[in-house]
C-alpha cells in the first residue's frame, strides 16, 4: 500500500547499506519543486495512470522505476506537458510547479522551465555549438550565446572534449557524447527541473557511468527526475524513488529506504527480481 | 508572459495559418479546373460530339469521333508495346537478374522516365517516320509505348518483390518449376498492384500531346489501319484551342472535359479501388 | 520436368555450347532468357534514344559548335541557328515557376505533414496526386482561355502600376509571355513539390520535433528551425524534380508563351522555350539543317533534365541514408 504521507520525513536517517553514494546528504529537502496530485491519464478510452500523488524534491534526484509498461515514461512526460503532442492523450488532476498549476500556464514558457532529455540521443542536424545555442537563441538570454554554450557544456561535462570542435556536426560525436550534448542543450535554457527519460538505455556502460556522475553533480543547481528501468542505476543516483506498477504509484520513499526496507511487498518483489 | 514570447506565439500562429492557406490554394486549383471544365465543356457535349467528324473550317457543328477512335487505337497499340516490355522486364528484374544487371536496367528505366515527352517524340520520328517518309499511328503508339515502359517495369518489379518468399517456396516445394511458380503464384499475388500501375501508365500517356505532334500528326478524317496519320483527343484540343474559331474553342472545352474526366476517373479507380492495402507508385 | 544439369567445366567451345543448349531445354532457362531480352530492350531503347539524338544533331554541332548556345539569331531561311532565346525562355519560365511554386508547395507540405490530422492530410494528398495526373494540354487550355485574359486585364496592369519601376514589369503586356507561362508551370509543378516534401517531412524522426518543443519552442519554431532543416536534402530533391518537369514541359507553355524568339528583361514579353519551338517547327522544318538544329535542341533538353533528375535522385538517396544512419555510436 502507498506510504501514509507520500512526502519524505523531515529528518531522514540514511544508514550506509553497502550502496556506495558519498554525495548523499542528511539534510532534508526544503520543499517540493513539483507537486503531483490526483493525476489520472488516458489514451482515448484507456486509462494508463491511476491516482498518482507524489512530489519532485528541489535539488534532488527523483527516480521513477517499474517494469515495462508501468507508466513511468507517461508520467514523466506529463511534467512538461509533452503528452499534448499526442492527439488522444488526456490528463486529469493537478501538477504544480512552485505552487502554480502547469496546466494553466503557457506551455511554451513551461517547457523552458522544465526541460527534457530523451531516451535516444537526438541532436539536431547542426553543429555542436548550434545545438546548445538553439534554446537560448529562441528564448532570448542575458549572457552572450557563446558564454551560455560554454557554461552548459561544462555543466554537462562535455566542454573539454569538444571545445576545439564546436563547429563540427553533432553527429560526429559518439553516442554517449551526443547524449551529454543533449543534456547540455537542455541545460542551456537554465531549467528549474530537468526530466530524463531512460537517458542511458542506448549507451555503453562507460558513457552511462559518466552521465550518472554528471547527474549527481547537477542536482545542486537543478532539480532532476529520471525514469530508469535499471534499478541499480536508481539506487546509485537518486535521492527519492517512486515505484510504479500498471499505472499505479505503489511506493514513493527516500531511495535507501525503498531499496532496503520497502514498505510494500510488491516493491520488494520487484527489487529482488521476482518479476520485472 | 513577456512581450517576446507573445510575439513568438503570434508569429507561430500566423505562419501556421499561412501554411494552411497554401494547402488550400493548392487543392482548390483542382476543383477550380474541374469546375471550369464541367461548366464550359458540359455545354458542348452532345451525341454529335461523339459520333461526327469535324466539319470544314469556319463551319459550326461536327464532332470529334475520329479523335476519340484515334486515341483509342493509339493507346491500344501503345499498351501492346509498352506493357509486355515493362511486365516481362519487371519479372526478369525481380526473379532472375543479378544485382549488377538489375542496376543497369533500372537506371535505364529511370532515365527514360525523366526524358521530356517531346524528346521521345523526336526519337520515334527518327525511327518510324523518317525512314518511311510518312506519319503514322504506329509511330505515335511507339512513342507512347516507350513512355509506358518505365512505370510498368518498376511497378512490376516492386510488386513482385513484395510477394513473400514463403509463397514461392511453398510452390517450389510442391515440385513446380520457377516459371510455373512465377506465373501461377507470384504474379497472381501481385496482380492488383501491377494492374494499378498499368492503368496509371495508360492514364498518363492518354493525355500526352507532344510526342504525337510529329508522329501521329493529325487527321481531319478517319484513319484506316495503322499506317496513316491519325487524330487524337489531346492534339485536337491543342489545335482547336489555338484556332481563331469560337466553335472550335467550344469543342476544345468539350474534348478537354472528356479527356480530363477519363484520366481522372482511371486515376481515382486505380488508386482507390484497386490499391486497397497496396502502396501506389508515385508517377 | 527439369532435368538436373551438371556443370562440367570444359575448355572446348563445342562442349560449352552443348551445355548451353541443354540448359535451354529447361523451361526456366528459356524463361530467363526471354525475360532478359525484354529487360535488355529497355536498355536498348534508352541507349538508342541517346545515340539517335547525338547522331541526328551532328550537322549543327559541327557547323556551329559552341556558338549554338550563345547566338540569338534563329533564321531557318538563312540557315543560321542560335539557341539562346530558347534557353533563355526555358530558364526564365522555369525560374518564375519555381519562385511561385516552391514557397507555396513547401508551405502546403508543412501543413499536410505537421499540422493536419491524418484524416485530413491523406485525402488532401490524394487530391494533390490527382492534380499531378492532369494532362498538360488541359493546363494549356486553361492557360489560353482563363489565365491569359486575367493576366491581360487585371494582373499585368496591376503589376505595372505598383512595380513598374522594375524592368521586369515594363513594356507592352498582352497576356501571353514569360510570366503567364511561369504561372501555368507553377501550377503544374506544385503537386510534385508537395508530394515529395510531405513524405520527407513525415519521415523526420519524432524526437527531433519533441526535442525542440521540450526546449520551449513554439510549434512554428520547432517546424521551421528543426524539422524542415532536417528534411532539407529531400526538399531540395523535390525542387530539382519540379525543375526538371518545368524544363521539359511542352504543351502548356507553347500555348501561352507567345512563341516569339525574344530575349527581354520584361516578364511580360512574349518568348519561346526549347520544347515549344520543337513542337511548333518540327513538322514544317525547312531542310536538314533546320531539322537537325531542332534535334540538337532536343539533345540539350535531354541533357538538362538528365542532370537535374540525377541530382534529385542523389539527394533523395542522401536523405534516406541520413535518416537511418543517425549517430548512435
Amino acid at each position: 500500500m502507498m506510504h501514509a504521507s507520500a512526502r519524505p520525513e523531515l529528518s531522514v536517517n540514511l544508514k550506509p547499506t553497502g550502496i556506495a553514494n558519498t554525495s548523499r546528504e542528511t539534510i532534508a529537502p526544503e520543499s517540493m519543486r513539483m507537486n503531483i496530485s490526483k493525476v489520472n491519464f488516458f489514451y482515448g478510452e484507456k486509462q494508463t495512470l491511476f491516482d498518482i500523488n507524489m512530489g519532485i524534491a528541489t535539488n534532488r534526484v527523483t527516480a521513477l522505476i517499474g517494469p515495462s509498461g508501468c507508466g513511468k515514461s507517461t508520467l514523466l512526460r506529463t511534467f512538461n506537458r509533452m503528452h499534448e503532442t499526442v492527439r488522444n492523450a488526456r490528463l486529469e488532476g493537478e501538477i504544480l510547479l512552485d505552487g502554480q498549476n502547469i496546466l494553466s500556464q503557457d506551455v511554451t514558457q513551461l517547457r523552458r522551465r522544465v526541460g527534457m532529455v530523451f531516451q535516444r540521443p537526438n541532436p539536431f542536424p547542426k553543429s555542436i555549438f548550434e545545438n546548445v545555442a538553439y534554446g537560448p537563441k529562441i528564448n532570448g538570454s542575458n549572457l552572450t550565446i557563446a558564454e551560455i554554450v560554454e557554461k552548459s557544456l561544462r555543466r554537462a561535462a562535455l566542454w573539454d572534449e569538444v571545445k576545439d570542435h564546436l563547429h563540427k556536426s553533432a553527429y560526429e560525436l559518439s553516442g554517449g557524447q551526443q547524449q551529454r550534448l543533449c543534456i547540455a542543450r537542455g541545460l542551456a535554457v537554465e531549467p528549474e527541473v530537468l526530466l530524463l527519460d531512460e537517458p542511458c538505455s542506448a549507451l555503453d556502460p562507460i558513457s552511462t557511468a559518466k552521465i550518472e556522475e554528471l547527474l549527481v553533480q547537477l542536482k545542486d543547481s537543478c532539480t532532476i527526475a529520471i525514469v530508469t528501468h535499471n534499478m541499480q542505476q536508481a539506487a546509485r543516483v537518486s535521492d527519492y524513488t517512486a515505484f510504479l506498477l500498471v499505472g499505479q504509484l505503489v511506493e514513493f520513499n527516500p531511495t535507501p529506504q525503498l531499496f532496503t526496507t520497502p514498505s510494500d511487498p510488491r516493491t520488494e518483489a520487484y527489487i529482488t527480481g521476482r518479476f520485472g | 508572459m513577456n512581450a517576446r514570447l507573445r510575439w513568438r506565439k503570434l508569429v507561430s500562429g500566423f505562419m501556421l495559418t499561412m501554411t494552411g492557406v497554401c494547402a488550400l490554394v493548392a487543392v482548390s486549383v483542382l476543383f477550380f479546373i474541374l469546375g471550369y471544365f464541367v461548366y464550359n465543356g458540359g455545354k458542348s457535349i452532345n451525341w454529335d460530339f461523339f459520333t461526327k467528324l469535324p466539319v470544314q473550317v469556319g463551319e459550326t457543328g461536327g464532332g470529334m469521333a475520329n479523335a476519340i477512335v484515334g486515341s483509342a487505337k493509339l493507346l491500344l497499340l501503345a499498351s501492346l508495346i509498352g506493357v509486355p516490355i515493362g511486365f516481362f522486364g519487371g519479372i526478369y528484374l525481380a526473379e532472375f537478374s543479378s544485382t549488377k544487371v538489375a542496376f543497369v536496367v533500372r537506371y535505364a528505366a529511370d532515365l527514360l522516365n525523366g526524358v521530356p515527352s517531346i524528346v521521345i517524340g523526336i526519337f520515334a520520328y527518327a525511327l518510324l517516320v523518317l525512314p518511311f517518309k510518312h506519319f503514322s499511328t504506329i509511330a505515335g503508339s511507339f512513342a507512347l509505348g516507350i513512355m509506358m515502359i518505365p512505370i510498368t517495369l518498376r511497378s512490376t518489379e516492386e510488386f513482385l518483390l513484395g510477394v513473400p518468399r514463403a509463397l514461392r517456396e511453398g510452390s517450389m516445394a510442391l515440385g513446380a518449376g520457377k516459371w510455373t511458380t512465377i506465373m501461377r503464384v507470384v504474379v497472381p499475388a501481385a496482380y492488383r498492384g501491377i494492374m494499378t500501375a498499368i492503368l496509371l501508365a495508360l492514364a498518363r500517356v492518354a493525355g500526352e500531346t507532344a510526342p504525337l505532334l510529329f508522329t501521329a500528326l493529325g487527321n481531319h478524317y478517319w484513319s484506316p489501319g495503322w499506317n496513316q496519320p491519325t487524330s487524337s483527343l489531346p492534339v485536337m484540343i491543342f489545335t482547336y484551342a489555338l484556332s481563331p474559331y469560337e466553335d472550335w474553342h467550344r469543342q476544345a472545352w468539350a474534348a478537354g472535359l472528356v479527356l480530363l474526366g477519363l484520366v481522372l476517373m482511371v486515376n481515382i479507380v486505380a488508386r482507390v479501388v484497386l490499391s486497397r492495402g497496396v502502396a501506389v507508385p508515385r508517377s | 520436368m527439369a532435368s538436373p544439369s551438371i556443370n562440367v567445366p570444359s575448355a572446348s567451345p563445342v562442349a560449352s555450347s552443348r551445355s548451353f543448349l541443354s540448359k535451354l531445354r529447361n523451361g526456366d532457362e528459356i524463361a530467363r532468357l526471354i525475360t532478359f531480352l525484354f529487360a535488355a530492350t529497355v536498355v536498348l531503347i534508352t541507349v538508342g534514344l541517346v545515340v539517335e539524338l547525338w547522331i541526328d544533331s551532328a550537322l549543327p554541332r559541327h557547323k556551329f559548335g559552341f556558338t549554338f548556345f550563345v547566338t540569338s539569331v534563329w533564321d531557318p531561311i538563312a540557315e543560321q541557328f542560335g539557341a539562346l532565346p530558347f534557353i533563355y525562355g526555358t530558364l526564365v519560365t522555369a525560374g518564375v515557376a519555381l519562385f511561385l511554386a516552391v514557397p507555396l508547395g513547401i508551405g502546403a507540405a508543412i501543413f499536410l505533414a505537421e499540422l493536419a490530422p491524418q484524416k485530413l492530410s491523406d485525402p488532401l494528398q490524394f487530391f494533390i496526386d490527382l492534380l499531378a495526373a492532369v494532362p498538360s494540354v488541359i493546363y494549356g487550355l486553361l492557360g489560353v482561355f482563363i489565365v491569359i485574359p486575367i493576366m491581360r486585364q487585371w494582373i499585368q496592369p496591376a503589376l505595372k502600376n505598383t512595380l513598374g519601376f522594375l524592368p521586369l514589369f515594363q513594356g507592352p503586356a498582352y497576356g501571353v509571355g514569360f510570366f503567364t507561362a511561369g504561372i501555368v508551370l507553377a501550377i503544374m509543378v506544385i503537386p510534385y513539390i508537395i508530394s515529395v516534401s510531405r513524405e520527407v517531412l513525415l519521415s523526420v524522426p519524432r524526437d527531433q520535433r519533441e526535442a525542440a518543443l521540450a526546449l520551449g519552442s513554439t510549434r512554428w519554431e520547432s517546424t521551421w528551425k528543426v524539422v524542415v532543416p532536417f528534411a532539407k536534402t529531400g526538399i531540395m530533391g523535390s525542387i530539382f524534380l519540379a525543375l526538371a518537369r518545368a524544363l521539359g514541359e511542352t504543351m502548356a507553355v507553347t500555348m501561352v508563351i507567345g512563341n516569339t524568339p525574344t530575349i527581354s528583361s520584361s516578364l511580360f514579353s512574349p518568348g519561346y522555350s526549347i520544347a515549344a519551338v520543337i513542337a511548333n517547327e518540327f513538322t514544317e522544318a525547312t531542310g536538314d539543317m533546320h531539322l537537325s538544329a531542332l534535334i540538337e535542341l532536343g539533345l540539350v533538353l535531354f541533357l538538362l533534365t538528365f542532370i537535374l533528375n540525377g541530382l534529385a535522385r542523389l539527394l533523395m538517396l542522401l536523405t534516406t541514408q541520413r535518416g537511418s544512419g543517425m549517430g548512435h555510436a
